[in-house]
């Protein structure tokens, strides 16, 4: 098992308001974990952290060989330059809640712009790596449309096919279902599930316990900035030794 | 049971309903044709005094196409484009300068913000034409070493005026502009690694651009105006030009109507060019625009007519 993330004393907090009280976390290479937990407990806070749209104000978080946003030299941790913490981001494919498409590009426009403007890709070969995720998440036919003309389900389809064109080591999802009508929450589900079974490392920030149940490795339930279960996902939805996650579960299962 | 009853009218027993195909007749708007025949009366008063007055609209029409005039109009479209090019330019800058984190480049846009919008431009026309009395010479070592009388002609003066001024309202416009892109487009850009400086030109500014593009118009077709100010420093555009006409053959109120029509003409293209320019720039977005129509209820009818 290798480890792909290692958050350390992750802490963040808003004015007075402590959001994250020390986390630690370890996900491994192929392994898929949820993190549930009920609103305002932290969890998105934490996704941000871990690829540094959010700086936490305390530990930090390893990524594959670096610690984000950081150089360890002499002892203490060294601010990175905004290009070399950019690029540390682009190893973590980001999927948002309300997926964030670039309003003023196309679906294939939206695909492209990180392989040509980041990686350097020539627009040929963007492109046809571009066509080649649209076709895995369903929407190569839809390449020439905008944003504003996609359905929810679509519009996360193309985020999540935009975020694997960077090649990313991991695949982070901040409640990618959450702001999708009822009947468009099964395509997104669908593609994610598929992205699990082909092996990617994925850290899911959700909402379903069905989707957790099912696909995660591991589940995390977070409760007022802190992390309360940790396990398997049957160990920890089905006999949870925690009484706040036992009540948080109780009330989402119902 | 509860029975609503109307007290002008008496209930209405179910036997009397008309069949589905029951005529229906619109109600009538006489209010609608009184206020629009004394709009009609007024105008035609006003039409009347206009051609019966003074003015010789022969000399309006002779004027209208003489080649001081046209060639006059020609140095307002220029000094008004060359203006409005540094204007946005300036805008852009500074108004992405206004957004910075460095407090010291957040304060300078404040600064020229303040300054500019803050004095007529009149009067900084003026300034700009006689700097030559504080800064004698203009010297940048290696580049120019001149007289500042020659470096700051009237087009220079008018165009330096003119967009300088412009530049701090569009600088407010575009950090409103920018403010508004949504968040979430900078977060996504960072994630795909892209730095600050490819975020704002790919992702942010194009947005902020088709969302100021109705203001970027209307400066277009305010500038065109402002632009007659020139004649105050000796520019040789049309207002200037139609005074030197009027000074010798005192055909005063002739010319300066000349003027307006050339005025209206290119206000009156810039508006329908910023109709279509809108409409294209609109084509991503929720196709909003459309619904807008320049000619509204004129050109452009509903496709169901409503009654108030």
């Amino acid at each position: 098992m290798t480890l792909a993330v290692k958050a350390v004393g992750i802490r963040k907090s808003f004015g007075s308001h402590e959001v994250l009280k020390g986390l630690d976390l370890e996900v491994a290479y192929g392994e898929v974990l949820c993190i549930l937990g009920p609103s305002g407990s932290g969890k998105s806070t934490f996704l941000r952290c871990i690829n540094h749209l959010e700086t936490p104000n305390g530990g930090y978080v390893w990524v594959d060989g670096a610690i984000m946003g950081y150089d360890l030299a002499r002892g203490a941790l060294q601010e990175l330059p905004v290009k070399r913490l950019r690029a540390q981001q682009s190893q973590l494919g980001m999927v948002f809640q309300h997926f964030n498409l670039f309003a003023h590009r196309t679906v294939l426009g939206n695909v492209i712009e990180g392989p040509m403007i980041v990686r350097g890709l020539s627009r040929t070969e963007a492109e046809a790596r571009a066509m080649a995720l649209l076709d895995q998440v369903g929407m190569a036919a839809k390449a020439s449309s905008y944003p504003s003309q996609l359905s929810g389900g679509q519009k996360q389809r193309v985020a999540i096919a935009r975020a694997l064109a960077m090649e990313p080591r991991v695949m982070l999802f901040d409640e990618p279902t959450s702001a999708l009508d009822p009947e468009l929450v099964g395509e997104v589900l669908e593609v994610m599930r598929n992205l699990a079974r082909g092996g990617t490392t994925m850290i899911v920030v959700t909402h379903e316990i069905g989707f957790a149940r099912e696909v995660a490795d591991r589940v995390v339930v977070m409760i007022d900035g802190e992390i309360r279960e940790n396990g398997a996902p049957q160990q920890v939805l089905s006999n949870p030794g925690d009484p706040r996650v036992r009540t948080f579960l109780s009330r989402v299962l119902a | 049971m509860h029975q609503s009853q109307s007290n002008s009218s008496p209930a209405l027993p179910l036997s009397d309903l008309p069949g589905p195909d029951v005529a229906i007749r619109r109600l009538k708007h006489p209010g609608r044709w009184i206020s629009g025949g004394l709009v009609i009366l007024l105008l035609a008063v006003i039409g009347r005094a206009f051609a019966v007055g003074q003015i010789q609209w022969t000399v309006v029409g002779e004027f209208l196409t003489a080649g001081v005039i046209i060639t006059g109009f020609g140095w307002t479209l220029l000094i008004s484009a060359c203006a409005l090019v540094l204007g946005v330019l300036l805008g852009f800058a500074f108004g992405v300068m206004r957004l910075s984190e460095n407090p010291i480049l957040r304060f300078a846009a404040w600064l020229y913000v303040w300054i500019f919008r803050g004095t007529p431009v009149l009067l900084q026309l003026l300034i700009w034409f006689n700097i030559a009395l504080v800064f004698p010479k203009l010297y940048i070592p290696g580049l120019i070493d001149a007289r500042m009388v020659d470096v700051v002609t009237p087009f220079v003066a008018a165009v330096l005026g003119l967009g300088v001024n412009e530049g701090s309202y569009l600088t407010e416009v575009v950090r409103g502009g920018i403010a508004s892109v949504d968040k979430g487009q900078k977060e996504a850009a960072h994630t795909l690694g892209m730095t600050p400086s490819q975020t704002m030109r790919r992702i942010i500014l194009p947005q902020t651009l088709r969302l100021i593009l109705p203001v970027l118009g209307n400066s277009a077709i305010g500038m065109l105006k402002f632009s007659s100010l020139a004649a105050t420093i000796a520019m040789g555009e049309m207002l200037n030009a139609a005074q030197r006409i009027y000074f010798i053959n005192g055909a005063v109120i002739e010319l300066l109507f000349v003027c307006a029509v050339w005025y209206l003409a290119g206000t009156t293209v810039l508006s329908i060019g910023q109709y279509y320019l809108e409409r294209h720039f609109g084509r991503d977005a929720a196709m909003t625009t459309t619904e807008r129509r320049w000619f509204k209820g004129w050109a452009q009818r509903p496709a169901v007519s409503r009654e108030a």
